[in-house]
């Protein structure tokens, strides 16, 4: 029988899902500023693109405030703790039905390929396409900053980089969201807060 | 909520540079002006509501009586105005408008219009009688012409408000004193110049009077310019928002301004950047007024194209607030190639043959011509140094030669992306010596290119008039002249819209030293990227279908 766990609370899901939402709208509206397809068209793509932008980073303000003051930034700490057993379990156990070998608890709700997982995204990808977009949006005050001998080219060339890091986070991302103990078990999680794992 | 679709920026800029000669108002002939110029109501012309009992000028010429004589010619008007404005023609003779040329400070060169060689009709000297029709004063019909002679400054062509003081190739700068078939060969007849009427109505300058001459550079309405044509002398505001004449209604002189006869703007030493802000009210800032910025400042957008300002460090106003040239219907002349002139029709005599629009496509005295209106320009960078290839500098014919070659580069700090003109050409040159030539095109009637057909003579002669050395081998050259668009500012819902450079192929494509989003993909990184996501779907999708069907083998 499998047990229900709380492990994602109310404003954890509404950051998860609001967060989820605009960095989808920011592919789409990125991809096509970059010239990649043609949706919104140029200028609506870039307007939309900055106020989705500009909404993750109030988003973002809140985030950081709450993991703060509830202490749950902890849940990011990475560890190689049982990184090996992990991997093995994702290349065999996974399709044999072999007990999942980390234990999710509400004080430790991401396995150790996740917390490593989240890091990349906290300490590489983001900083990257956070830092050039950055640059991206204050183009004009380059000067002023001191960054005049920027170029727009290596900046947007990060920016894209960064832009192509996370999609591919995005595909991997989804996909093991459907590896919990059953397909739709971490997705109800994340809807409702309670997970069912393992006895 | 904030608004998508717009397709303007927030200001229209100021039209830039080009000022001249200007020569009159054609109002016998029939299109301009629209306003009716009769001398009651004569302030009409430029723009200022007519009351007629309250002018807003604090003299009314009519009542002068050294103005109520009946002049015998030209000179007779000027020596009347100098009699009360007794520093004007000593002022005006200091002028480009006067001298016709001019020496450049940076380079040196010796520019002005009777020095330059241009890829229309050429060249000035040893055709003066014909040329001087724009020239801002009476009697220049050779090189021995008296620049010194307070009389022979032309006030009227500037100042008519009439629109019926018309100079006419051939008379030297002269209006015609008697009746004069006019064009030659018409059945039409211009009856003698009424300078006394002219004389009592003078004003301000106007669009009408500075587009006399101005509108009809390179020989005719809106040949060479392309920005200029003469339906700005009317104009409605998509054609220019400026000078929209039920708007803003601006003179060419509400932005080029001047001071003691001297008029703002050149197009020898054009102002291609000017990031100094707002030319304010007393300052001693003498730099050129007749700029975008000195009026509209260095941030000119705010709100929701607030984002536009961070385009100006590489592109000039023009480049986005004129989306295309000749947009007054007329068509302006794209190339000119005089190596087919002197073809004659079955009778031996000189012909032109008219195209589907009623435009010269050939004509025997100067050959092979096209058109085209509402023309996207050609971008280029530029930082307001121009050289001028001269009568004496040595030409490569294997090339095309760039009459007048735009400096200007990405990394100079000094450029700015500018829509150009770019007129083509294929004219006369010294086979031997790999020089342009002076040609004679007009006033010596046994040399006279366009009298004689015999382009040997008219190079030898013209060469010979301008005192150069002439191999006697006429050849023909490819060349090219730019020409900056500035003029026809649209209105802000008309411009140049973000997709159009920001896009593949856009309207900037291979313009160096920019990165346009949308426009330069990094080939390289979309496909490194690309492939990586598309084998990390792969990857899940194999993973996820082990796992469907081992999970379903194991029941």
């Amino acid at each position: 029988m499998a047990e229900r766990i709380y492990i994602f609370k109310r404003f954890e899901r509404f950051w998860h899902w609001s967060q989820a939402l605009l960095i989808i709208f920011m592919m789409l509206t990125g991809f096509e500023v970059h010239g990649v397809y043609s949706l919104f068209g140029f200028q609506a793509a870039t307007e939309l693109h900055t106020i989705a932008a500009w909404t993750l980073v109030s988003l973002w303000v809140f985030a950081i405030f709450w993991h703060f003051t509830t202490g749950e930034w902890k849940q990011y700490i990475p560890t190689m703790e049982k990184v090996d057993q992990m991997l093995k379990f994702y290349l065999t156990g996974i399709f044999t039905d072999a007990p999942h070998p980390f234990k999710q608890t509400t004080v430790r709700k991401h396995n150790p390929l996740q917390r490593l997982a989240y890091l990349f995204v906290l300490a590489i990808i983001n900083p990257l396409i956070w830092t050039t977009g950055w640059f991206y949006l204050f183009y004009g005050s380059w000067g002023n900053w001191g960054f005049g001998w920027l170029s727009l080219e290596w900046v947007a060339f990060f920016h894209v980089i960064a832009a192509f890091m996370m999609l591919i986070f995005f595909i991997a991302h989804i996909y093991l969201a459907t590896a919990g103990h059953t397909v739709t078990s971490h997705i109800k999680a994340m809807i409702t807060g309670w997970e069912e794992v393992e006895d | 909520m904030l608004k998508f679709n717009y397709k303007g920026l927030s200001l229209a800029m100021a039209f830039v540079m080009s000022l001249g000669i200007s020569w009159s108002v054609q109002a016998s002939d029939a299109k301009a002006p629209d306003k009716v110029p009769t001398p009651s109501a004569a302030a009409d012309v430029f723009g200022i509501a007519v009351d007629e009992k309250v002018k807003k000028s604090t003299a009314d010429h009519s009542k002068f009586k050294e103005l109520q004589v009946d002049f015998k010619d030209g000179p007779a008007v000027t020596k009347a105005c100098i009699s009360c404005h007794t520093e004007a023609s000593k002022q005006l003779h200091k002028t480009k408008h006067w001298n016709w040329d001019y020496i450049n400070a940076d380079t040196k060169q010796h520019l002005g219009k009777k020095n330059v060689i241009n890829n229309f009709c050429t060249s000035v000297p040893s055709n003066y009688k014909f040329c001087t029709a724009c020239h801002i004063g009476y009697g220049w019909e050779d090189d021995k012409f008296d620049f010194t002679a307070e009389e022979k400054v032309d006030c009227l062509v500037c100042h008519d408000t009439t629109g019926g003081y018309k100079k006419l190739p051939g008379l030297a700068g002269h209006p015609n004193y008697k009746t004069m078939e006019w064009p030659p060969h018409s059945g039409k007849f211009r009856p003698p110049t009424d300078l006394k009427r002219v004389a009592q109505s003078v004003g301000k300058t106007s669009r009408a009077t500075c587009g006399a001459c101005h509108f009809r550079g390179g020989g005719g309405d809106a040949v060479k310019h392309g920005d200029l044509d003469s339906t700005l002398t009317n104009p409605d505001r998509h054609l220019d928002i400026h000078m929209d004449a039920k708007g803003l209604d601006f003179s060419c002189a509400k932005c080029h301004t001047s001071d003691s006869h001297e008029v703002a703007g050149s197009r020898y030493e054009p102002t291609a950047v000017d990031d100094k802000g707002t030319l304010i009210r007393g300052s001693k800032d003498e730099r050129n007024a007749a700029t975008c910025v000195a009026c509209h400042g260095n941030v000119p957008h705010s709100g929701e194209f607030a984002k536009m300002n961070e385009h100006t460090d590489k592109l000039a106003c023009q480049t986005c607030h004129i989306p295309a040239y000749a947009r007054g219907d007329k068509h302006t002349k794209m190339t000119w190639d005089w190596s087919t002139l002197g073809e004659m029709d079955e009778q031996g005599k000189p012909k032109k043959i008219w195209g589907s629009e009623g435009k010269v496509l050939y004509d025997s005295k100067k050959g092979n011509f096209t058109y085209d209106r509402y023309v996207i320009p050609e971008y280029q960078w530029f930082n307001g140094d121009v050289e001028f290839t001269l009568a004496d500098t040595k030409v490569d014919p294997t090339k095309v030669l760039k009459i007048n070659s735009f400096k200007g580069s990405p990394d100079d700090g000094k450029s700015r992306i500018w829509p150009t003109k770019v007129f083509r050409g294929k004219q006369m040159f010294d086979k031997g010596n790999n020089t342009l030539v002076i040609t004679s095109l007009s006033d010596d009637p046994k040399t006279a290119l366009w009298k004689n057909f015999d382009i040997n003579k008219a190079v030898e002669y013209g060469m010979q008039y301008a005192g150069r050395d002439f191999s006697g081998d006429v050849g023909w050259i490819e060349t090219e002249m730019s020409w900056p668009i500035t003029h026809m500012v649209a209105p802000k819902e008309d411009v140049v819209d973000c997709h159009q450079c920001h896009t593949e192929n856009g309207r900037l494509a291979g313009i160096e030293g920019i990165y346009i989003p949308g426009a330069n993909n990094t080939p390289l990184i979309d496909k490194l990227g690309f492939l990586a996501a598309f084998l990390t779907l792969v990857g899940v999708l194999i993973h996820g279908a082990i796992r469907y069907f081992m999970h379903k083998r194991g029941g």
